[in-house]
């Protein structure tokens, strides 16, 4: 399987680690929503089919990569970065909206 | 029907072997069952048994969408063990073992259980004195267990690289003596046979499309057959579990399925004749009754539905094999295949009650599932007949997790590819 870097290209599986499920929302750190933080932690979608998970390129440019793949023919239909979820996250935090 | 014996051997063989009869006929389905069982692998199987068999619900159906036997239980390398740390593992697979141990003579067929030892490799003092409290803890259940020298494993498998210059030199291990391999085919078609002549029906090539629903109560299927009603539905489908669950509306559970590849070389004289599992990374072996070394390693580590695996852990598990026996390096692998594996939040199994009213489930069995094909049908069976689960799978909860009460003997958290 290759998985296409947006940085790198297409590279081997080997160079990646997987991070698991990309669905799941970890709640605010201050939450005591215990529900919200059991689902995050143990509660997972498990499709056959399009799966949108997590990894790592981790023997390469190190960048966390959001991946559409499906997991009954292991097609790659999407690979974006990451981190684009996190700044939109910070900056949501930053202008103040829950 | 008749039974197996070696009087009934002889006789057929003396006429031409013209009289045998199926092992279990091919009924269509009825209109309505007491019992579904969804799924025809071991552990449906073996519930359909036992629920025949212990409580005399024979008003039962077993819904297979392939051949029976078709998934794991024809999958997997056919170790049998009872070498667990937590008392809720270990007290569950020890009665699996000793079901295990008369298993041939209560199903009137040969399962060819071997019990040739299972041996776990020590590489590190640490290492070494973790199994040493794993088999005192077993020991302490009444499980057999022995710590092992190097020299001892050397006279046990003189194939064994145990030199100091290893790349990872074994310092000892953990050997349980009554563990050992099964003929897991036969497993499948014992139990088929066995449930088949106490009156269940077992109806293959059956897929479940959907649940029919009297409000939140599961009031029976929908199939490629037609619809089934019963008063129980009874989910046990391993590496579907998600896909089941789906049809029932129940979006998200606590598995993953993955998949995992387990291999075959071409037939040796007589190698290795124990289970022999790799501490330096995960690894296990054993040799068949045909001389095949059979063998597997990692899960690939990505949720997969393809019950086919990638070259890179066919690469590490060969790289691992040689490790321990550099004498392999020219043996032929003829075959590997792939399993899918219902990789639970914390390593263990879920039988229980529910989710739904009408429904029972048993899930979870991460790459553990084959040895606990006899306790797993008789600890649902269980509790499918008695609406309460067995003391043996009472912790084995679906709703643990959200509870706090995780059963973890690998202690690896909720990372289901690391189980």
């Amino acid at each position: 399987m290759l998985i296409t870097c947006p940085y790198c290209g297409p590279r081997d599986v080997i160079e990646f680690n997987y991070q698991g499920d990309g669905n799941r929302q970890r709640p605010q750190l201050a939450s005591q929503d215990l529900d919200a933080w059991n689902a995050y932690v143990y509660d997972r979608l498990n499709p056959a089919g399009d799966h949108n998970e997590i990894w790592q390129h981790s023997g390469g440019c190190r960048a966390h990569l959001r991946v559409v793949r499906n997991t009954l023919t292991h097609e790659i239909s999407s690979v974006a970065f990451a981190r684009g979820d996190h700044k939109a996250a910070m900056r949501h935090k930053a202008e103040g909206k829950s | 029907m008749a039974e197996y014996s070696a009087f009934s051997l002889l006789k057929n063989a003396l006429t031409g072997n013209r009289d045998w009869k199926p092992a279990w006929r091919k009924p269509d389905p009825k209109a309505s069952y007491d019992v579904i069982v969804i799924g025809g692998g071991g552990h449906g199987l073996s519930t359909a048994y036992y629920l025949a068999k212990e409580h005399g619900i024979t008003n039962v159906a077993v819904l297979e969408k392939g051949w029976l036997g078709s998934g794991n239980v024809g999958r997997n390398t056919t170790a049998v063990r009872s070498n667990y740390l937590l008392p809720a593992n270990t007290r569950f697979y020890e009665h699996s073992m000793k079901l295990w141990e008369n298993l041939s003579h209560d199903l009137n067929y040969n399962v060819m259980f071997s019990q040739r030892g299972c041996l776990n490799l020590a590489h590190t003092p640490a290492q070494l004195d973790d199994f040493a409290r794993r088999g005192n803890a077993m020991r302490h259940l009444g499980v057999d267990a022995e710590l092992m020298t190097t020299a001892e494993i050397a006279r046990l498998i003189p194939a064994l690289d145990v030199s100091g210059t290893a790349r990872f030199p074994i310092i000892g291990g953990l050997m349980q003596p009554r563990a050992g391999t099964a003929r897991h085919d036969a497993v499948a078609w014992g139990y088929a046979r066995g449930a088949d002549r106490r009156g269940v029906d077992i109806i293959e090539n059956c897929e479940v499309t959907g649940f029919l629903r009297d409000g939140d109560r599961v009031t029976g299927v929908s199939t490629s057959r037609g619809e089934i009603r019963a008063k129980k539905v009874a989910v046990a489908v391993a590496g579907s579990t998600g896909r089941v669950m789906q049809l029932a509306d129940i979006g998200t559970m606590p598995i993953e399925s993955h998949v995992l590849q387990a291999f075959v070389t071409e037939s040796l004289k007589p190698f290795v004749d124990t289970v022999l599992t790799f501490g330096m990374g995960h690894f296990y072996m054993s040799q068949s009754d045909k001389g095949g070394l059979v063998y597997g390693g990692d899960l690939d580590g990505y949720n997969s539905y393809a019950q086919r695996g990638s070259l890179p852990i066919v690469d590490e598990v060969m790289s691992e094999m040689l490790a321990l026996f550099p004498g392999l390096a020219r043996v032929r692998m003829l075959r590997s295949w792939g399993g899918l594996c219902d990789m639970s939040m914390d390593g263990s199994p879920i039988i229980t009650t529910g989710p739904l009213p009408g429904m029972y489930l048993n899930c979870g069995w991460c790459y553990g599932g084959f040895k606990a094909t006899p306790a797993s049908g008789w600890c649902f069976a269980w509790t499918i007949a008695k609406d309460e689960p067995h003391d043996f799978n009472a912790p084995f909860t679906l709703d643990r997790f959200h509870r706090g009460l995780v059963i973890d003997d690998k202690g690896q958290g909720a990372t289901p590819r690391l189980h």
